[in-house]
């Protein structure tokens, strides 16, 4: 298990919004989470990626527990996300953007970037490059010096994830990938996320609402409605669960 | 490329020697201020327009670097003639170095005062650093006031060496022009760049952004004080309440009209601005238009330029150079 969540509980104010959940991914996993609006599939983004402090229960990565670990620490010890609604640097192009990601791997003090030291120009060169290369992997290198916010959606979205990549995860938190997507370019993502997942050894933990998408890629969902998991399995047999049509169709039983 | 620059540089460089040993008196003393408005304002971009955290500080941290200079240039001699209302305490007639090392001092105290600012406010998100800032700017001048011991209160202090000409202020303006480039273009000015357009998809980067806020408030405050330093010896006499809000004000309008974000803007904000104020001097003056005299008006300038700033606002919202720099027209491509 690389990502064990355990017995977590989150509460606002007296709302429940994730009530006494546990579940474990596996390394190598594509994990998805389902679930109608509301069900608290962001919120629990949130929680492992140290944004929101859970009311109980611990989350566990690598071995090592991480509740209560600053968000930006935690991404240090390699786990990345990505946005429900696409949130990349608007004033920067895309090579800045992909560059932030480099951030902690451009191993320079601000004096050696004041006074223009050797350093500053070593380690510079070497994300520049770093980048590029990332940019390649996603067929954007033509774009390097556009800005990000003239790019088509399903660009932005990549970027986005080349974004994250490069902090060098070691597990990639995706929240919506195909949200607004036409079919190609939702096609086009799946393999640039299985492509990506082989050659950087990650595990992705993923929240989806398009069930092509989520059959297709992830080998295992967890459905989530009002906090509270209700199946956990295949997704060939999710879609075939009464509770989880229940939940996302209303209960048609007693109607 | 590196060539273009540095003869750029160069031909800076070469302009401040020639105006400093050939230009008249007052042509010299408006470039003086220019340029040290150009120190003020350049720093002050790297926190509002670079950083994007809107603070109104800089008359508190120009302070502070003009009373450090002055108390470290001023003889204890001096000292001891001045200080009327109270005696100085042994503190301050202790104070004593050259200009240089006073101007460094300036700006050491400036950022280790920004730094013990920024641990409260730079913990919590929004509009808390407009008001902190705008108060510590207050909490400066009532302080300078308030201390004669230490300030000489009201009176302020006079005879401060005018060790300060064009060489100086022009020299530390491109020098700290250069350090502010280097900072933009370096991984920590993207950080600062990030947190201001998405701060919490910053952090997601793995950015702390509490250091990198740290970072450009500690740097904006470093220069600030050193041109209060400077500020201090070229005026030779500084009191209280040259340091209000005012001062903050038109450095506001400097970066905005250069635009936010843009150091080759501000220096060219900061020369229309600084220029402009003494090109409209005839404003403030008796006027015969027609044959028909106006009176004086004094301070009809300010309102010129609050004009000015409510046209920029309306129309050109980004300054004139947005948040780009003259130097990308280089880098385009590469």
């Amino acid at each position: 298990m690389i990502l064990e969540l355990q017995n977590i509980t989150m509460q606002f104010g007296g709302v429940t919004a994730i009530d006494d959940l546990s579940f474990g991914v596996k390394a190598g996993q594509i994990y998805g989470l389902i679930g109608p609006n509301g069900a608290g599939k962001t919120t629990l983004f949130n929680i492992v990626t140290g944004n929101y402090k859970q009311t109980k229960g611990n989350v566990v990565f690598n071995h090592e527990e991480i509740s209560g670990t600053k968000p930006n620490m935690i991404v240090q010890r390699g786990i990345a996300r990505t946005f429900q609604n696409i949130r990349l640097f608007k004033s920067m192009n895309v090579l800045e953007n992909v560059l932030i990601g480099y951030h902690n791997q451009a191993n320079y003090t601000y004096i050696e970037s004041i006074f223009r030291l050797p350093r500053h120009f070593l380690y510079e060169k070497k994300i520049k490059n770093e980048a590029m290369e990332m940019l390649e992997r996603f067929g954007l290198a033509d774009l390097a010096y556009t800005n990000s916010s003239s790019l088509s959606y399903g660009n932005q979205r990549k970027v986005e994830i080349a974004r994250a990549l490069a902090t060098n995860p070691r597990l990639l938190l995706l929240d919506e990938p195909a949200a607004g997507m036409n079919s190609s370019e939702t096609e086009d993502l799946s393999n640039i996320i299985r492509k990506i997942k082989d050659e950087f050894g990650l595990t992705i933990l993923l929240i989806e609402h398009d069930m092509k998408f989520v059959n297709n890629m992830c080998d295992i969902v967890l459905v989530l409605d009002y906090g509270e998991e209700i199946f956990e399995g295949k997704p060939s047999e999710a879609i075939v669960n009464e509770k989880v049509v229940s939940a996302y169709l209303g209960d048609f039983t007693n109607a | 490329m590196k060539l273009i620059k540095l003869s750029i540089l160069a031909i800076i460089l070469l302009f401040i020697w020639f105006a400093q040993s050939h230009f008249d008196a007052y042509a010299v003393s408006i470039l003086n201020n220019i340029a040290i408005f150009a120190i003020l304002a350049l720093s002050y971009n790297l926190i509002n327009g670079v950083a994007g955290q809107f603070s109104l500080e800089p008359n508190g941290f120009v302070a502070i670097g003009a009373y450090v200079a002055a108390l470290f240039t001023l003889p204890a001699a001096t000292k001891i003639d001045m200080y009327v209302l109270q005696d100085p305490s042994p503190l301050v007639l202790a104070m004593h170095t050259s200009f240089l090392p006073a101007l460094l001092l300036s700006g050491v105290v400036a950022a280790v005062i920004a730094f013990m600012l920024s641990i409260p406010v730079f913990r919590v998100r929004g509009d808390y650093l407009a008001i902190v800032t705008l108060g510590f700017g207050f909490i400066i001048r009532i302080f300078a006031m308030n201390q004669p011991a230490m300030t000489n209160g009201a009176l302020g202090l006079n005879d401060i060496p005018d060790t300060e000409n064009l060489y100086w202020s022009g020299f530390i303006m491109v020098v700290t022009f250069v350090i502010m480039l280097n900072i933009i273009y370096s991984k920590y000015g993207r950080a600062m760049k990030a947190v201001r357009d998405d701060e919490d998809a910053a952090t997601a980067m793995g950015i702390n952004t509490f250091w990198i806020k740290t970072y450009a408030f500690m740097t904006s405050a470093f220069f600030e004080g050193v041109g209060g330093g400077l500020m201090a010896s070229m005026l030779t006499t500084i009191a209280p309440d040259q340091f209000t809000f005012l001062l903050t004000f038109q450095l506001l309008i400097i970066i905005v009209l250069g635009g936010l974000g843009s150091m080759s803007g501000t220096i060219v904000g900061a020369i229309l601005v600084m220029g402009g104020t003494e090109w409209l001097r005839f404003l403030d003056q008796n006027m015969d238009i027609f044959g028909y005299n106006t009176g004086a008006h004094p301070g009809l300038r300010m309102v010129v330029f609050s004009m000015l700033l409510i046209v920029m606002m309306l129309f050109a919202r980004k300054g004139i150079f947005g948040n780009k720099e003259l130097t990308d027209i280089f880098r385009r491509g590469k």
